[in-house]
């Protein structure tokens, strides 16, 4: 294979998995098209997006059980897919950890856990076994069979099955989705702890951004088979590179906003800029993100908006207010700004930077 | 780190696949192209003669079977999964036992018990003093005696279903329908009956293409349907387009019954009410009530188990000559036979279930395994001549060819072998053994294959380590059932067997059309002991779901 020498020259020698122009396509439709992703060593990924989006199909690309149509997959210099070859998942020393569990019903925990190490001696297995059990906090469950434990239960040792060979990467489908949320809140930071631990690299697939942003140091959003963005949950909450990244992470609303020079715009409520160029031409017609953070509540100011609707959520009230040219923004207001529906607050805008996209046709 | 090339080898299986669909559905096609060629002069009699009897009587049969068990099977379905009385636990396997019981078998017995020199006839004769011909006794062999021997041993069909749909309703619904002011009975009428429906219909359906394939009774009774027609023309006239004519307007009838069931078993799935784990709770009836109840559900095991058993054991202990060898021999026949057709029929479905479990996508794939079930739907007499013909031309035309080759003179390699028997078993029988097969595979997702590579197995380990010993009880299962109902069959077998090869089901029919009822019993009863064995295993699968909604709630 041509391709491979290249690939193995010293110069390109890391430690990183990398993901170059990848696509997987069932017969005529494409699943996910032209990736690219690296993941560096010790760093917990992330693929985000909503379902159908081709996060499962990209993982499972990555574990070897999807062909390539194209591009290819690297990890640690070695090449592990190329659109007309593969090393089979067996051989690729990655952990999985399935979304709907995946224990096998017919052995035991501790047989589960020995599944994938099973060449070790036997005290090495039994150490190893006594200590992944230690790290979730089900010691003494070494003889149940996976039908006695519960979600929660189960889904530790599927963790800790997968991460008793020592892989060189786990991947992780959904793996909290089939939990109830509290059970989900205490999990995700344990597993993200236990990897660090362990030092562990791992890939995380979710539709859920609270999880994302709770366990991974990378995030990549994937949308229609497509990367929209890769960086860290700070940068995609504050710098969303397209629309849908804006639209799909967190709350926020565009307000219609007229370019007045390389730094500022105006909008509905006001002048904003930063000092940063935002690259639009003068008199362009932009939408302007705005997080409900950036809304703050000021009895002082000009501008006004009327109160539709409000949720009280304990340290802060989230309001949806109407603006005098009838765009229904987000706020927040400290819990003490206690205003009800149909009230006119003074609000003001309190943005560092612009996100700033073409006007939606 | 090896890299492979992209292997595709599983394609052929694929292959494999529709080539066993095309073979099993074989006799259907014949069938069906036999309507397109010309009508033959017996055709043209038996259409001004037989053929509105054969019509007639069908549909009365189905009309009656109906009726029958919807009257055994719903009230003691709903009795045994809602209500609290004494013997119930006993009566809730019990009630499956009918199933043991082949409807020819069981129409044999009762005539012996109510003919003239039966039990019932002596005894009303002794009491009375009466002689023959001074008093009326009904005549069981008629169509209604069809109607209720055949109504005894098919009502578990719709009890096990509507059983588990009844269970299946959550104690909300119904809690919803008493706040709401309704009486048990009420709540009964109009809301768990309506909601249970189509697992009724489905039933039903299950039972009415099992009436229609019956040929055994109908032929004892001297009740022309379609199958004893069947037979008759392709026999008696010797004219197999016009038997192939007749079998195809009774595949009309059975295409009907197929979308009937596939619609209910379609509804089936929106109508399930909620989570299962919320277990019902039960109405304990009290006094006459309960021991009404007690008595409802006694009488279908007595009728259709018991009595015909115990009748079956004392002909067999005290009346029918001594079990010789030749005894031995159809036990053996039957044996291999059934076990042959057994490895035959979980084989295919294993490859077919695999086959679709790799193509998953292909809609060809799709087809071919859900063509390959319709088997289970044609009635014997049906399979049976389909195959013969085509088989009989392909016979002459091998002879001719390994003549002209060879110089050597073959007999008939296909249709006067076992081949054509353990084909028409596949046939007819290829269902039972997929849905086992497939229903075991089904809860092998597709993740622990994966989970089971990615720690290091390759896919022929993952087939040893994973899938060997999860698929075991459902191969076994498929074998066991496959085996039985095989043991049990009786028309393909009385057309297709080899010269001097007999069955144990052959036996008893031969022998009870003989008026040797008595003798038949010994057979008969053994055919009887094996048809239990998968009905204990389905008592012991219902009490275990039983045991788990128990300890969930």
């Amino acid at each position: 294979m041509t391709t491979l020498s290249s690939i193995h020259s010293p110069a390109q020698s890391t430690q990183e998995l990398s993901v170059q122009e990848v696509s997987v396509s069932y017969g005529n439709t494409t699943i996910v098209k032209d990736i690219n992703f690296t993941l560096k060593m010790g760093e917990i990924g992330c693929f985000l997006g909503p379902s159908g989006c081709g996060k499962s199909t990209l993982l499972r690309a990555i574990a070897g059980f999807e062909n390539l149509s194209q591009g290819r997959i690297v990890l640690d210099s070695e090449m592990l897919s190329t659109s007309n070859a593969v090393v089979a998942p067996e051989k690729r020393c990655m952990g999985m950890v399935f979304q709907d569990i995946a224990l096998f019903p017919h052995l035991t925990v501790r047989e589960n856990i020995e599944f994938g190490i099973r060449s070790w001696s036997k005290k090495q297995k039994q150490e190893r076994v006594s200590y992944l059990l230690g790290l979730v906090n089900l010691t003494g469950f070494e003889n149940r069979y996976p039908d006695s434990l519960s979600g929660g239960q189960q889904q530790r040792i599927a963790l800790i099955r997968a991460i008793a060979p020592k892989p060189k990467l786990l991947l992780m489908d959904e793996p909290f989705s089939g939990l109830d949320a509290k059970l989900r809140e205490e999990l995700v930071p344990d597993v993200r702890n236990i990897l660090l631990h362990e030092n562990i690299r791992a890939i995380l697939v979710t539709h859920d951004q609270m999880e994302a942003f709770a366990m991974a140091d990378h995030i990549a959003i994937l949308n229609q088979g497509q990367v929209h963005q890769s960086a860290s949950a700070y940068m995609i909450y504050h710098n969303p590179a397209t629309r849908f990244v804006a639209e799909f992470i967190g709350y926020g609303d565009f307000l219609p906003a007229k370019v007045c020079d390389e730094f500022k715009v105006k909008s509905d409520l006001g002048t904003v800029g930063s000092e940063k160029k935002h690259g639009f031409n003068v008199g362009d017609e932009v939408d302007l993100l705005i997080r409900p953070d950036d809304v703050l509540h000021d009895d002082d100011s000009e501008f006004v908006g009327l109160i539709v609707s409000r949720w009280f959520r304990g340290s802060h009230f989230l309001y949806r207010v109407k603006l005098q040219s009838g765009k229904i923004i987000y706020c927040f207001a400290s819990s003490h700004h206690d205003h009800s529906v149909g009230q006119t607050i003074g609000l003001r805008v309190n943005l560092d930077h612009l996100v700033l996209f073409e006007k939606k046709e | 780190m090896l890299l492979r090339s992209l292997n595709k080898q599983i394609v052929s299986l694929k292959y494999v696949a529709v080539g066993t669909a095309l073979c099993l559905s074989l006799p259907m096609l014949i069938i069906a192209i036999s309507v397109f060629t010309s009508n033959s002069a017996v055709w043209a009699h038996l259409l001004d003669t037989v053929l509105g009897d054969y019509i007639g009587n069908s549909l009365a049969l189905m009309a009656g079977v109906s009726v029958g068990v919807l009257l055994l099977g719903v009230p003691t379905a709903w009795l045994t999964s809602v209500c609290q009385f004494p013997g119930k636990s006993w009566l809730t396997w019990m009630l499956l036992l009918p199933l043991a019981m082949p409807a020819y078998i069981i129409a044999y017995t009762y005539t012996g018990i109510f003919d003239f020199a039966g039990p019932v006839q002596s005894m009303i004769r002794e009491l009375t003093g009466l002689k023959y011909g001074e008093y009326w006794f009904f005549n069981i062999r008629s169509l209604t005696g069809a109607i209720i021997m055949l109504s005894l041993v098919l009502y578990p069909y719709v009890y096990l279903l509507s059983r588990s749909a009844f269970l299946e309703q959550s104690t909300n619904t119904l809690e919803v329908s008493r706040s709401l002011g309704y009486s048990h009975v009420r709540a009964f009428l109009k809301l768990a009956l309506p909601l249970a429906r189509p697992a009724i219909v489905a039933g039903t359906t299950l039972a009415l293409m099992e009436t229609l394939a019956d040929f055994g009774t109908v032929q004892y009774f001297g009740v022309s349907t379609f199958t004893t027609g069947i037979m008759r023309t392709f026999y008696g006239f010797g004219d197999a387009v016009a038997a192939y004519q007749l079998a195809a307007v009774l595949l009309i009838f059975v295409v009907c019954l197929i979308s009937l069931e596939r619609y209910s078993r379609r509804r089936l799935k929106y109508h399930s009410t909620g989570s299962k784990a919320v277990s019902q709770r039960q109405v304990v009836l009290l006094g006459y009530k309960a021991w009404l109840a007690c008595l409802f559900c006694c009488l279908p095991v007595l009728l259709g188990f018991l009595i015909p058993a115990a009748q079956l054991l004392y002909w067999a202990l005290f009346v029918a000559v001594g079990i010789d060898k030749s005894f031995f021999i159809l036990a053996w026949n039957s044996f291999y036979v059934a076990a042959s057709a057994a490895l035959i029929a979980v084989l295919l479905a294993l490859l077919l279930a695999y086959a679709h479990r790799f193509h998953a996508r292909s809609y060809l794939v799709k087809v071919a395994v859900s063509t390959s079930g319709l088997g289970y739907a044609l009635p014997g007499t049906m399979i049976a001549i389909g195959i013969i013909v085509p088989f009989a031309w392909l016979d002459h035309k091998l002879i001719d060819w390994l003549a002209s080759a060879t110089g050597y003179e073959v007999g008939l390699l296909l249709s006067g072998t076992l081949f054509a028997l353990l084909f028409a078993y596949t046939v007819r029988f290829m269902a039972v053994s997929l849905g086992s097969i497939q229903a075991g595979l089904g809860k092998l997702t597709p993740s622990l294959d994966n989970a089971g590579r990615s720690l290091g197995l390759t896919s022929s380990q993952v087939l040893k380590r994973i899938h060997v010993p999860l698929m075991s009880s459902s191969v076994l299962t498929a074998l066991l059932v496959v085996f039985v109902d095989v043991l049990k069959e009786l028309p393909a077998t009385l057309v297709l067997r080899p010269f001097n090869f007999n069955t144990l089901a052959v036996r008893a029919y031969e022998l009870a059309s003989d008026e040797r009822l008595a003798d038949a019993a010994p057979v008969s009863l053994m055919i009887v002991l094996v048809g239990l064995a998968p009905v204990i295993l389905l008592s012991r699968s219902i009490s275990a779901g039983y045991k788990g909604k128990r300890k969930t709630s």
